[in-house]
């Protein structure tokens, strides 16, 4: 049996492209078969992040529609076996989503993997409320920032009462907060919510904090998902997050600015 | 940047704190719409409806509306009565 996760939050552009590269990679690399679906009909962008741009044939509505087959549409990853990527279509009409055909398509890759990641276009329209019809589990990313805040705990509100679980009376999605482009210094400086502030507000689950990090650019620059980037904080964090997500306890980190010596404060800008 | 914010500890007049304030009043009032049970808009109307066979209110007169906090859950009712006209009957 596989597990599906969804990555969704109400704002666009917090990050979940970026989370669902990183998890499905983190996933594929502790031998996990893992599969990432972009629902993010027209706009298309995991294969970016992915860096396998130039190997879309097919796509993810041209399986729901019988044009291609499951196998023709998968990119396999070339830097891990276990990993492959099942793109957008650029072109289409999100309409081509069809609860029957997400059903039908997910169904089919249960019987090969073991994680499905769903990267989710924000907000509530269609292409969203198909990404996380079907999952088990739900990774909410959410920025340090009013909209996003208010906008996640909507999202909250809608993971439980719009999913096949729900409606069908199982036990409800497990939902995870996921709190990115965190900068410890602003928070210091009053400037940004903190990871407390947003506990306070959103009572889930907190599996991790992703730094702000020039990493992050610079990876989708390279096509290459940020975890591999074992260096920066961004990628480290996004291993833990992974870890976390399979049952490691671990404690949270980056949350503090690195501390500098008296003189690097002052005069370190 | 003075030298002195440099030693200043979390700062409490930073807007971040406003932001919290914020989104605490906006999230409870957006939770109460959401856990809204679904009668309200009909008993809205119903006692709109009684209302108005006693005195001469406006349509939008009456709010329902109910509240929680941990321990409560309040059914609030606010009606606005003509200035001046007590009853009509
Ligand atoms: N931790 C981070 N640090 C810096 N930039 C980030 C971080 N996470 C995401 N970004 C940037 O934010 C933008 C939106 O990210 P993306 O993952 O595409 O969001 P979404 O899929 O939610 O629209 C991108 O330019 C990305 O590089
Ligand atoms: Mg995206």
């Amino acid at each position: 049996m596989s597990r599906i996760i969804v990555v969704t939050s109400g704002k666009g552009g917090v990050g979940k492209t970026t989370t669902a590269a990183a998890l499905a990679m983190g996933l594929a690399e502790r031998g996990f078969r893992s599969v990432v679906i972009d629902f993010d009909v027209g706009l298309r962008n995991l294969d970016l992040i992915m860096g396998c741009e130039r190997r879309v044939v097919y796509d993810f509505i041209n399986v729901i529609q019988g044009e291609a087959r499951l196998n023709q549409a998968l990119i396999k990853d070339k830097r891990n076996e276990n990993l492959f990527i099942l793109p957008a279509s650029q072109t289409r009409d999100k309409e081509a989503l069809t609860k029957e055909g997400v059903g039908k398509v997910l169904t089919d890759l249960s019987e090969d993997f073991d994680y499905i990641v769903c990267d989710s276009p924000a907000g509530i329209e269609l292409g969203a409320t198909m990404a996380m019809y079907y999952a088990d589990d739900a990774f909410v990313v959410t920025n340090p920032e009013v909209s996003s805040v208010r906008d996640s705990d909507r999202m909250i509100g809608i993971l439980s009462s719009k999913s096949q679980r729900a409606e069908e009376d199982r036990e409800p999605i497990r939902e995870y907060l996921l709190l990115t482009r965190y900068s410890p210094q602003r928070v210091e400086r009053g400037e940004m919510l903190s990871v407390e502030d947003v506990q306070d507000i959103l009572s889930l689950d907190l599996i991790g904090v992703i730094p702000e990090s020039q990493a992050v650019l610079n990876a989708s620059n390279s096509g290459v998902p940020v975890i591999m980037d074992g260096e920066s904080t961004a990628g480290q964090a996004y291993s833990d997050v992974v870890a976390r997500y399979l049952g490691e306890q671990l404690p949270h980190r980056f949350l503090e600015i690195e501390k500098r010596g008296l003189l690097g404060r002052l005069f370190g800008g | 940047m003075g030298l002195l914010s440099y030693f200043k500890s979390r700062s409490t007049s930073g807007s971040a704190s406003l932001a919290k304030e914020r989104l605490q009043i906006l999230v409870a009032h957006d939770r109460a719409g959401r856990d809204a049970p679904s009668y309200l808009p009909q008993l809205q109307r119903d006692i709109l409806k009684v209302l108005r066979k006693y005195v001469a209110v406006e349509p939008g007169a009456v709010n329902v509306n109910l509240e929680h906090d941990e321990h409560h859950e309040v059914l609030e009712l606010n009606i606005v009565l003509p200035e001046g006209e007590r009853s009509t009957g």
